[in-house]
């Protein structure tokens, strides 16, 4: 099966965070980045953890695990694999706020939303849009879209 | 190949998904003594609080037995396993013969004797298992309860405390040593829960058990204390705790410890019989010994690894160690491995409180190692701690930053970090 993925070179990330602007955008009920940051309550959370320092600086999402710890530790089962694509999905409806899946997430990219008890954001390789919104406006190609081979 | 899975639980499921990962053909039973297609357990609390319904229970659908094409068999005791034989026999007489056998029985919830409890006495629950919590939601509306009381303070414990104060329920809760949450939680985490419980009407009595229950016909009336408190109740919840379910495996050859003891592959004693989940005594990480560790993550890993196996794809079980994530009175916190650690044994602690935003950050590291952790309103990026305590990552370069807000991958070595978005190696 090929997949796609994101991968991240850290080297080209100029820390402009337009990833997260988009990524919010793209999340937002019109799509459109004024009205998403100036007209949309609660704004939407990114998918994205930022990390900055110095000169450093990097953005992460969700990697989509091939055998995901957070569907392992899901206790309602809103966390789960797609079967055609292989993205690792969240049902926000199932989800009850548990946290299992933020304390067993290696890299730490799944946002709670405590106020709320849900999970507030799981990156979902954008599955509505043709390319996911932050690897299309990394002006630099820190983020970037892969296609791999994985196992059937 | 016939595979039979006793219990209908976590590890259950994922062994059904692990096999049929190997295996597509060889029919799959699964017995249960259970009423309900399936259902999480630690979703009880936000049901008896009302939170959620009941058709929110299940962690799986009903498609996901014709899927897998499991023959599920509910409501059926398992009452004898003849390992010789090869087969397990039910309450009602059925004789079901298997090539593999995974024991996935759970636990059972510990009710110490107590003076006056009897068998037959009403008003008096534990807090595990659904038809029971069913009861308790009964019982509350038709005796229009305002008031319970719960025996120990641990997770269970206090996970119903919770639930019965979102019912509108003020709770007493005593428990027999000097904090709540004491087997993950230490004195100032505690203390901060405690402070919050407290908020809530909470009433928490500590270093004291009941002694003796009054009852008033068959129902609970008034509790005794050791200390020679009384108080006056109509509900009483008892969660001081759960022990492996050994029934099955009595009388026959399979070693026991305090649970079944498993292998790396998750065999029991006994050819072709498997065990998972919170009967299982599997390896701690932390520790390389065999323990229970009764927690949902270990439940579904120990599960799928059986399943592999018996399957006939080999495959070791790396050992996970304790870890925990509640939400409680509106703090969320999320603790990994030691968390208490021993004095004199070349443990170092870090430690960050704020109280005023009960905010608690504590790391425990062992010759610069992260060994355990407990976050208290800090749970961002919680994972982070428990890959560095899997991986034996070496912080003595970054140790001044582990407490920091912002806190995340940035701090450690270039190349690991690489190796570890890159995406190939997240089987923990």
């Amino acid at each position: 099966m090929v997949k796609k993925r994101i991968i991240i070179n850290e080297e080209y990330c100029m820390g402009c965070r337009l990833c997260e602007v988009y990524c919010v955008t793209q999340r937002s009920r019109s799509k459109d980045i004024l009205k998403a940051y100036k007209g949309e309550y609660p704004r939407p959370v990114s998918g994205i953890v930022f990390e900055e320092k110095g000169p450093m600086s990097f953005a992460l999402q969700c990697r989509h695990c091939e055998e995901p710890p957070c569907v392992e530790a899901c206790l309602t089962g809103a966390l789960y694999v797609d079967d055609e694509t292989g993205r690792v999905l969240h049902d926000g409806e199932r989800c009850v706020g548990c946290w299992m899946c933020i304390m067993v997430c290696p890299v730490g990219v799944i946002k709670p939303d405590v106020d709320n008890r849900v999970v507030a954001s799981k990156c979902d390789l954008c599955i509505e849009a043709e390319e996911p919104a932050c690897v299309a406006h990394c002006p630099n190609e820190a983020i970037q879209l892969v296609e791999i081979e994985e196992k059937a | 190949m016939r595979y039979l899975i006793i219990g209908n639980s976590v590890a259950g499921v994922h062994c059904v998904e692990a096999i049929r990962g190997v295996d597509k053909e060889g029919p799959i039973t699964i017995c249960s003594d259970e009423e309900t297609l399936n259902y999480s357990r630690p979703l009880l609390s936000y049901y008896l609080g009302g939170r959620i319904a009941e058709d929110r229970l299940a962690f799986r659908d009903e498609a996901f037995y014709q899927r897998h094409s499991v023959d599920l068999i509910l409501e059926k005791k398992a009452t004898g396993l003849d390992t010789k034989k090869r087969r397990v026999s039910l309450a009602d007489g059925t004789r079901l013969p298997y090539d593999r056998l995974l024991l996935s029985v759970g636990g059972v919830p510990i009710v110490p004797p107590i003076d006056g409890l009897r068998h037959d006495t009403t008003g008096v629950f534990t807090f595990i298992q659904l038809q029971e919590t069913k009861r308790l939601i009964n019982y509350i509306e038709q005796e229009s309860i305002q008031e319970a009381v719960v025996l120990g303070a641990g997770l269970i414990g206090l996970k119903a405390i919770e639930g019965l104060i979102e019912r509108g329920v003020r709770v007493t809760v005593i428990e027999l040593v000097d904090r709540v949450l004491a087997n993950t939680f230490d004195t100032e985490a505690s203390s901060i829960l405690e402070a919050r419980l407290a908020a809530h009407g909470c009433t928490v009595i500590k270093r004291d058990t009941i002694q003796q229950i009054k009852t008033k016909g068959k129902k609970v009336r008034q509790l005794v204390l050791k200390s020679g408190t009384e108080i006056s109740t109509s509900l009483l919840i008892v969660a001081v705790g759960v022990r492996p379910n050994l029934a099955l495996v009595k009388g026959t050859t399979i070693r026991t410890d305090r649970g079944i003891v498993v292998d790396e592959y998750m065999r029991t004693s006994a050819e072709d019989v498997y065990a998972a989940g919170d009967c299982a005594q599997g390896l701690d990480f932390l520790s390389k010994e065999n323990v229970v560790i009764a927690i949902w993550p270990v439940a579904a890993r120990q599960g799928k690894i059986a399943g592999l196996n018996m399957s006939g794809f080999q495959t070791p079980y790396p050992g996970l160690f304790a870890m925990n994530s509640v939400q409680i009175m509106d703090i969320p916190t999320i603790s990994f491995g030691m968390t208490t650690p021993p004095d004199g044994k070349g443990y170092e602690v870090l430690h960050r409180v704020d109280r005023t935003r009960s905010l608690y950050k504590k790391i425990i590291l062992k010759d610069n190692r992260v060994v355990g952790a407990i976050l208290l309103n800090a749970i961002e990026r919680a994972g982070v701690y428990g890959m560095l305590i899997r991986e034996g990552i070496d912080v003595k370069g970054f140790k001044d930053q582990l407490l920091n807000d912002d806190f995340g991958l940035l701090v450690l070595p270039k190349e690991f970090r690489k190796h570890l978005v890159a995406g190939e190696s997240f089987v923990a």
